[in-house]
C-alpha cells in the first residue's frame, strides 16, 4: 500500500488552535469553528503587506452564506500581498469558555487573533447585528470605543445595507463604507499598504484621514453632531478642514467585469442556503416605497445571459453544489431572463442540478419562467408579494399589483400543477387601516375559493406570511410614523379572525407573522443617531446577543435600556419610533450620499399619501430620483441578443493537477 | 457519485461505526456508491482535494462484495489523560479487567441506556509512551490503549472511561485526548486487519 502523506495543518505562529481545541467538545456544533472549508483560503501571514478580518456578525450557519462576505473575501484573497480572513458571531456557550480562558474572537481559516490583523470589516446586512458586533470588538481584545483604541488595534470598517445610517454604532466603528464593496476593499488596501510602507506616518489618526479623503469611506469621528434643544439633529458638519461635507456610496459598473463569487465556499455544518447563488443583475428601480435595497442600489445594472452562464458552470464545477439560485432583487425583470432560464434549465435537463428564482413578481410571466426551471422534475415553491391588502395601501407603497392580477396569476400557478404557494405581505405600513390589513383575508379566500374552481380540487393551498414595516433611512418612508406594536399585534389578530370566519377557505391558508415588538427595536437601531448607541451598549451589557433570533432577542431588554439611557438626551424609544418627521428635520444620515435626491424623495413620500404610483425608469422616462447624474452612473441593461449553448457534459473527476500521482 | 432514488435524492454514502463527536481518528471508513468506474487512486486524489485540511483520504478500493460494517469486527483506541497519574490508571485498570460487568449509562437517541463495557472490551492496557498522537504540548500525561469489540449499543472510549469511574471513581481533572488508530477485522491473533484488504487483493480494477 502506498500510502499517500498525509496534508499538514500548515503551522501557523499566531494561531489560538491549540487553546481553541480543547473547548470544542465542550459546545454545540464545533464544526462551526474549525473552518478549512472548500473554497476557503490561507495564507502566509508575513508576505501579506495588508490583512483583512472578514465578520458576518451571525451565526455560521447564517454568515457562510452571505454573499457580499464571499465576494469580498475572493476579490481581496487574489491579490498576491493580501489576506483575508472570516470570522463569524460565537454562540453564547463558546463565548462563556472563551473569557474564561482567554480565548479570542479568531478566524476560523488559520484561527488567528482578529486584533492582530489591519482592517477588520463587518458586513451589516440588518442593523439586528449591532450587538454581535460588541461581542466580537470585546473578545478580540479591541476596546469597544473607537476613540479609545491605538495604532495595535485594526481599523473596524463597516458595510452592508446598514452602514447607510451607521451612527448608531458610530462610536464603534472607526469608518463605514457605503455601496458595492468590490473595488472599495481594494481601494482601502491600497491606502493601507502605503501607509503601512512609509512606516504608518501619524500613527491611527493620519490613516483614518486618508480613508475620509477618497469621499467615499465615512470616518465617524471626524464630524461633530450638533442638536436642538428638542432633541432634533441642528447639524452634522465636519471638524476639521480636509474632509468632505458628504461621504458618496460607491457603484460597482459592468458586472461582467466582477464575476464573484467564482470559488463559492462550501460549508462544512449545515446553513441557511446550500446553493451557488448568482447574482443576475444588482439595483432596482420598482419603486418599492418601502424597499431600501431598491432605493440604494440604483441603478440597475445587468449582469449579461453569458457571463450568467459561465459563472453557473464554473461555479457548479468548482462546489459540487446541486442548487442555483438566480438572485437579484426582482429577478423576473431580467431583460433576458427568459432565455437565460431556458437556457439553463436545458443544459442541466437530466442532471441533479435544480434552478431557483426568489419569485416575487406577481404575473403569468413569472410561472412560466418556474415551469421552465421546473424541467429536471423538482418545483421550488411559488412566492409572490403584493405587500399590501388594500388597492389603496398598495397605491402607497408603489406596488402596482391589482387584486386581479394577483387571483389570475395564483390560479394560474395552480392550473399548472403548484398545489401551494405563498403571498407575502407587510403590516403597518404609513396610512394603513384595519381595513387595509382585513382585505388580506378577503383575497386569500377568493385565491382559494377561484384556484378550486379552476382546478376541481380542493388540494389546494396558500400561505399568508405577514412582516412588520421597518421604515429606512434613503426611502421616501423615512420621514413616516411606525405603527405601535399592539396596534400591528391587534391587526394581525382580526386578520386571522377574518381568515378563519370562513372555515371551509380558512383551513386551505396558512398564517404566518411576527410580533410587532422585534420591528419597532428594528425601528429604533435604523433610523437612530448617534445617541443610540449607548442603548446598543446597555443591551449587550445586560448579556443582548443575536438578536435576530426570536429565541435571544428580548423586548423587554432593549426597551428598559432606552428608558434608562435616552432620558438623558431628552428623546425616548417613541421619539425615534413612532413620531413622523417633517421635511426640513435634518435627518442622521443627511450627510451620506446615497444619490437620491432628499428633494425627490420627500416629493414621492407626499405622492405616497395622495396615493399616486411612480412608474420605473428602465420603460419610462427618467423621473429624476438622482442617482444617476449625482453617481456618474447609468442603467445597464440588455438585451444582449446572445444564448446559452448546450453544455458538454463534464465527466470524470476533478483531480487537481498537484494532488494526482 | 450515484444518487437514490425518488422526490429528493440521497448521495449514495454509508458510513461504517463513525468516530463520535470530538474524537480523533486516524482510521476511519466510508462507502460511497458510483454513477460509472473510476481508477480508485484518481478517486482518492479527487476526495482528498475536496475535503478540508486534516482530512485525508488515504485509499480507495473497489468494493468486492460484502458490506464494509461487516468487515469492522473492532477499533483500536488511545485515550490521553493529562494530569493523571499513570500509577493510579494502572490500579484502576486492574479493578475494570477484573470485573465480570460493568455497567455504565449514557444518552442515546433513545434515550437513557445502561449497558455494560466491559465485554466488549478485548484488550487495555496503560501504556508508557512518549508520544502523544494528538500531539499535545507535554504534560503529565497518562495513557490508555483499548481494543474494542464492535457491539450494539457501540461501546466507546468514553464508556470505558465511565466504567473506570464505576469501578475506581477515575474522575480525569480535563477534557481526555481520544484518537482512533485503527478499525477493522480481528485476526486470530487479536491484531486488527485493515478491512480494505479484502478489495486490495486481486481487485479488478474498474469493475464490479
Amino acid at each position: 500500500m502506498s500510502a499517500p502523506s498525509t496534508t499538514p495543518r500548515s503551522a501557523v505562529a499566531n494561531s489560538v488552535w491549540p487553546r481553541l481545541e480543547p473547548l470544542l467538545p465542550q459546545i454545540a456544533k464545533p464544526i462551526q469553528y474549525v473552518g478549512g472549508e472548500l473554497g476557503a483560503v490561507v495564507k502566509d501571514w508575513d508576505t501579506a503587506a495588508v490583512r483583512w478580518a472578514l465578520m458576518y456578525p451571525d451565526a455560521y450557519e447564517v454568515g457562510l452564506p452571505n454573499q457580499g462576505v464571499q465576494i469580498l473575501y475572493e476579490v481581496l484573497n487574489e491579490q498576491p500581498d493580501v489576506l483575508a480572513e472570516r470570522t463569524y458571531a460565537v454562540w453564547p456557550d463558546l463565548e462563556r469558555l472563551m473569557r474564561t480562558h482567554q480565548v479570542p474572537q479568531f478566524t476560523i481559516d488559520a484561527h488567528r487573533p482578529v486584533r492582530d490583523f489591519d482592517v477588520f470589516g463587518i458586513s451589516f446586512a440588518t442593523e439586528l447585528g449591532y450587538t454581535n458586533l460588541l461581542t466580537a470588538i470585546d473578545l478580540a481584545g479591541i476596546p469597544l470605543l473607537a476613540a479609545d483604541r491605538s495604532d495595535a488595534d485594526p481599523v473596524v470598517v463597516a458595510g452592508g445595507h446598514a452602514a447607510f445610517n451607521p451612527e448608531p454604532i458610530a462610536a464603534f466603528v472607526d469608518a463605514a463604507v457605503l455601496g458595492d464593496g468590490e473595488e472599495a476593499v481594494l481601494e482601502i488596501t491600497t491606502i493601507v499598504r502605503e501607509w503601512k510602507a512609509e512606516g504608518s506616518p501619524g500613527g491611527r489618526d493620519e490613516l483614518l484621514l486618508r480613508l475620509a479623503r477618497t469621499e467615499s469611506v465615512y470616518v465617524p469621528r471626524f464630524y461633530d453632531v450638533d442638536y436642538l434643544p428638542d432633541g432634533r439633529i441642528q447639524r452634522v458638519v465636519p471638524n476639521r478642514p480636509d474632509v468632505p461635507f458628504r461621504v458618496h456610496k460607491r457603484t460597482t459598473m459592468d458586472l461582467d467585469a466582477w464575476p464573484y463569487p467564482k470559488k463559492p465556499l462550501v460549508p462544512l455544518a449545515e446553513t441557511v442556503h446550500e446553493r451557488y447563488a448568482v447574482e443576475i443583475f444588482r439595483g432596482c428601480t420598482r419603486g418599492c416605497r418601502f424597499c431600501q435595497a431598491g432605493m440604494i442600489t440604483r441603478p440597475v445594472r445587468e449582469r449579461s445571459i453569458t457571463t450568467v452562464g459561465q459563472m453557473v458552470r464554473e461555479g457548479l464545477e468548482f462546489s459540487g453544489f446541486h442548487e442555483v439560485g438566480l438572485l437579484s432583487l426582482s429577478s423576473a425583470d431580467h431583460s433576458e431572463i427568459g432565455d437565460m432560464c431556458s437556457g439553463l434549465a436545458q443544459q442541466y435537463e437530466g442532471t441533479n442540478v435544480s434552478l431557483s428564482l426568489p419569485s416575487t413578481r406577481v404575473d403569468a410571466f413569472n410561472i412560466d419562467l418556474a415551469q421552465e426551471l421546473a424541467r429536471n422534475g423538482r418545483r421550488t415553491g411559488l412566492t409572490f408579494a403584493p405587500e399590501g391588502g388594500s388597492e389603496r395601501i398598495r397605491k402607497v407603497i408603489n406596488k402596482m399589483v391589482s387584486k386581479e392580477d394577483l387571483i389570475r396569476t395564483v390560479v394560474t400557478a395552480y392550473t399548472n400543477g403548484w398545489r401551494q404557494v405563498k403571498l407575502y405581505f407587510m403590516c403597518g405600513l404609513p396610512t394603513e387601516t384595519d381595513e387595509d390589513v382585513l382585505e388580506i383575508a378577503a383575497m386569500a379566500h377568493e385565491v382559494i375559493r377561484a384556484g378550486r374552481a379552476a382546478t376541481g380540487s380542493r388540494d389546494i393551498r396558500c400561505t399568508v406570511s405577514i412582516g412588520g414595516f421597518v421604515p429606512k433611512p434613503h426611502t421616501p418612508f423615512q420621514w413616516a410614523a411606525m405603527a405601535r406594536p399592539e396596534v400591528i399585534d391587534n391587526r394581525l389578530r382580526l386578520l386571522k379572525q377574518a381568515v378563519n370566519a370562513d372555515r371551509s377557505l380558512g383551513r386551505a391558508i396558512g398564517f404566518r407573522y411576527h410580533d410587532g415588538e422585534p420591528s419597532l427595536i428594528e425601528g429604533l437601531l435604523s433610523r437612530g443617531d448617534r445617541r443610540v448607541s449607548a442603548v446598543i451598549r446597555r443591551v449587550w451589557e445586560n448579556g443582548g446577543r443575536f438578536d435576530g433570533w426570536s429565541e435571544h432577542f428580548s423586548y423587554q431588554r432593549w426597551v428598559e435600556a432606552a428608558a434608562e439611557v435616552l432620558p438623558d438626551f431628552g428623546v425616548d424609544l417613541d421619539w425615534y419610533t413612532t413620531r413622523e418627521r417633517d421635511e426640513l428635520e435634518v435627518l442622521p444620515w443627511d450627510h451620506l450620499d446615497s444619490g437620491l435626491d432628499k428633494d425627490w424623495l420627500w416629493q414621492d413620500w407626499q405622492d405616497a399619501l395622495g396615493e399616486y404610483e411612480q412608474d420605473d425608469c428602465r420603460w419610462t422616462p427618467c423621473f429624476d430620483c438622482g442617482v444617476c447624474p449625482a453617481m456618474d452612473t447609468e442603467i445597464q441593461i440588455g438585451p444582449t441578443g446572445r444564448k446559452l449553448l448546450p453544455l458538454t457534459p463534464v465527466n470524470g473527476l476533478r483531480v487537481p493537477s498537484d494532488a494526482k500521482q | 457519485m450515484a444518487y437514490s432514488q425518488g422526490f429528493t435524492p440521497h448521495p449514495k454514502i454509508s458510513y461504517a461505526s463513525a468516530a463520535p463527536t470530538g474524537v480523533a481518528s486516524e482510521a476511519e471508513y466510508l462507502e460511497i456508491g458510483l454513477r460509472e468506474s473510476v481508477d480508485p487512486a484518481a478517486l482518492r486524489a479527487a476526495l482528498d482535494a475536496a475535503l478540508s485540511p486534516g482530512l485525508d483520504v488515504l485509499d480507495a478500493v473497489v468494493a468486492t462484495g460484502g458490506s464494509l460494517v461487516d468487515r469492522i469486527e473492532a477499533a483500536h483506541w488511545r485515550i490521553e489523560l493529562p494530569e493523571v497519574d499513570p500509577d493510579v490508571l494502572r490500579a484502576a485498570v486492574a479493578a475494570f479487567t477484573a470485573a465480570g460487568e460493568v455497567f455504565v449509562e449514557r444518552m442515546t437517541k433513545q434515550g437513557r441506556r445502561t449497558f455494560d463495557a466491559r465485554a466488549a472490551v478485548i484488550d487495555i492496557n496503560v501504556i508508557m509512551s512518549d508520544e502523544t498522537p494528538s500531539e499535545a504540548v507535554a504534560v503529565p500525561c497518562a495513557i490508555l490503549e483499548l481494543v474494542v469489540r464492535q457491539v450494539t449499543p457501540a461501546v466507546r472510549p468514553d464508556d470505558v472511561l465511565s466504567g473506570l469511574r464505576v469501578v475506581a471513581d477515575l474522575e480525569p481533572p480535563v477534557s481526555p485526548r481520544v484518537t482512533r488508530l485503527a478499525q477493522g477485522m480481528l485476526t486470530a491473533q487479536g491484531a486488527i486487519a485493515d478491512p480494505l484488504d479484502a478489495g486490495r487483493d486481486g481487485a479488478v480494477i474498474g469493475g464490479r
